[in-house]
């Protein structure tokens, strides 16, 4: 009740008076049969198999059987704490988040700054940088798979070249995750870029002209004006970076099998593995749950530090 | 939402007093410049080596060290991948499911983030709450209920269940209602004084209006579904339900030298992405840009 009455509180009263006039008369199920058509697909596809989830996880459910099984109340998740394989996984989706943010922040940072610059030739920059990004995982699995091939791939031709071996890009368990971060980055960084050429729109010139007739230099403004406006978009960057990292799937599981020997398995292919291989629904549901609530968590982490950089402003 | 499309274009972000700071810059500038240019020259090498192999013969694909040259220019690996493959077919299935989940999308977010905006109902703020936590919602950590939930209702391995898990974007919504927030409700008014109805304010008026917002939701949402692999891969069991991210992943693992081929199906399978790209590259820049997303 108090929450539907919120928001036209909070209008300025004079603005709203003739709307409200206009449309009282038709306050009726037409405005919410607006909404509902969203709703029901949310409701659906979105709230519902996450109650689903949730319940499920009380269940010893299989995959092959219907309904929900013996229950198993608090069972799968005593037991999912005690699974080395799964904590594995999850460390490896956490150690994938922890190596690929700052390069996806920092790298497409440095070319918004510099290509904003550059007078001609912009769609040239976008067109090299983006285009990854629209491309399916599963052509960018091939390409880079036949490009870290050891023998014949074209990185192994070039660190022949300059006389270094084979790193075992994708056969050695310390290496592999990396190599998969270096596609990642090649991948997606894109989407960011693009962010931060639109926050670079923002800053007012002034700003620069101001700073360029007291004598600051080129790198003086980058450093004291460019990037400290830019704050608010490298926030929204890092913390939409982090969701996407934690959901990494596609790019390990396509490049690797989460091979050499489960060393990189992330925790969604973990996941898939428990529910579809081992057809163990109820025990994967409750991971799906923890996956969540670690998600859930750090988006809440990042929106309270936007409210604060914003109310600090 | 004229002044937001035409933003990046119009801003005068390169300022005035450019002449004086030109004469400044120099070193920094050009090695930074520079660098960046070797960056972006380095980032369409893993494109541009795809189409070379794929016009290579097999056995020119071999070569050791790697090797851009030619000997023997053919297409023979492009005629391959559609024998070899459903490739047709997996074109097919991803266009009806990315532009029906589009359309769909772009009318039911339009629809809730008009009403979120503009009209006062029962619950509205609990249905805005609900639906910007939403956001926070992974569906990739949904694959195994959203399964179920298809299973149940024996669904798997058809049209329903690829295209209907992919429709409820919450930041659609949140777009779209940005989007309203910013846009003057004179004409709504004048309109609604001559009589007009919810529907006909909501389809005559303002989604006229929302081109810019349209074109940002359509082309991000058409991308973003055209590339899921997780969902379709577990959803498609046959191959003939695939679509192109699905199906491309099922031929990775392939007996006998297939790397021109396997450039050629990469190739084709973002054949089409590359087209929408760049067919609309300022709108997916400006759409970034314009629409709420900072």
């Amino acid at each position: 009740m108090t929450a539907s009455s919120a928001p036209a509180t909070t209008m300025p009263r004079a603005a709203t008076a003739e709307r409200t006039r206009a449309r009282r008369p038709r306050r009726n199920w037409g405005n919410l049969s607006l909404v509902s058509p969203f709703l029901v697909f949310y409701v659906l596809f979105l709230v519902g198999p996450l109650v689903y989830d949730v319940v499920l996880s009380f269940f010893n459910t299989s995959l092959v059987k219907g309904g929900l099984g013996s229950f198993a109340g608090f069972g799968n998740y005593t037991e999912l704490f005690r699974d080395h394989q799964f904590w594995s996984a999850m460390w490896h989706t956490i150690l994938f988040t922890l190596v690929s943010t700052p390069p996806l922040v920092i790298l497409p940072l440095f070319f918004a700054i510099v290509v904003n610059r550059i007078k001609r030739g912009q769609w040239f920059f976008r067109l090299a940088f983006f285009l990854p990004y629209i491309l399916p995982s599963a052509a960018i699995a091939l390409v880079w798979l036949f490009i870290y091939e050891p023998g014949y791939g074209l990185i192994a031709g070039f660190f022949n070249l300059i006389g270094v071996g084979d790193p075992g890009w994708l056969s050695d368990p310390n290496v592999a995750l990396y190599s998969i971060v270096i596609v990642t980055v090649w991948w997606t960084i894109g989407f960011n870029f693009v962010l931060y050429l639109a926050g670079l729109q923002d800053i007012n010139p002034d700003l620069y002209e101001a700073a360029g007739l007291d004598g600051a230099s080129q790198w003086q403004q980058t450093w004291r004006i460019t990037i400290p406006m830019l704050g608010r978009t490298t926030t929204l960057v890092t913390v939409l970076q982090v969701i996407a990292s934690l959901k990494i799937f596609d790019q390990i599981y396509l490049i690797l099998q989460g091979g050499p020997n489960y060393s990189s398995r992330p925790a969604i292919e973990w996941i898939y593995d428990t529910a579809f291989t081992s057809q163990r629904v109820g025990y994967a549901s409750a991971a799906s749950f923890i996956l969540f609530i670690v998600i859930l968590i750090v988006s809440f982490i990042w929106l309270a530090l936007v409210r604060r950089q914003e109310s600090g402003v | 939402m004229a002044v937001s499309a035409s933003r990046p274009r119009t801003a005068g972000r390169r300022d005035r007093g450019s002449t004086r700071r030109r004469q400044r810059a120099s070193l920094f500038t050009r090695a930074t410049t520079g660098v960046v240019i070797a960056l972006a020259l380095l980032w369409l090498f893993p494109i541009a080596w795809a189409l070379d192999t794929s016009v290579k013969s097999e056995n020119d694909t071999i070569i050791v060290p790697a090797t851009w040259a030619i000997s023997h220019f053919t297409f023979s690996a492009y005629s391959g991948v559609f024998s070899a493959s459903d490739l047709g077919r997996w074109y097919l299935n991803s266009a009806i499911v990315s532009i029906v989940v589009t359309v769909l999308t772009v009318i039911t977010a339009s629809m809730a983030g008009y009403a979120l905006s503009r009209r006062q109902f029962r619950f509205k703020g609990l249905v805005y709450a609900a639906i910007l936590a939403g956001i926070m919602i992974p569906p990739q950590a949904l694959i195994v209920p959203l399964f179920r939930e298809f299973q149940s209702v024996h669904l798997i391995n058809t049209y329903w269940a690829l295209i209907l898990p992919q429709v409820p974007a919450p930041i659609a919504v949140f777009i779209f209602k940005k989007f309203f927030d910013g846009v003057p409700i004179t004409l709504e008014q004048a309109a609604e004084v001559d009589g007009a109805n919810w529907w006909v304010s909501y389809r005559r008026i303002a989604l006229p209006l929302a081109r810019p917002a349209i074109a940002a939701v359509s082309i991000f949402t058409f991308v973003w579904t055209w590339n899921n692999f997780l969902w379709p891969f577990l959803a498609a069991t046959s191959q003939t339900m695939m679509t192109i991210p699905a199906g491309l992943g099922t031929v990775t693992d392939g007996v006998g030298i297939i790397n021109a081929l396997q450039m050629a199906e990469a190739v084709l399978g973002s054949l089409p992405l590359v087209f929408v790209f760049l067919l609309a590259q300022r709108q997916i820049v400006e759409g970034v840009a314009g629409t709420g997303l900072k």
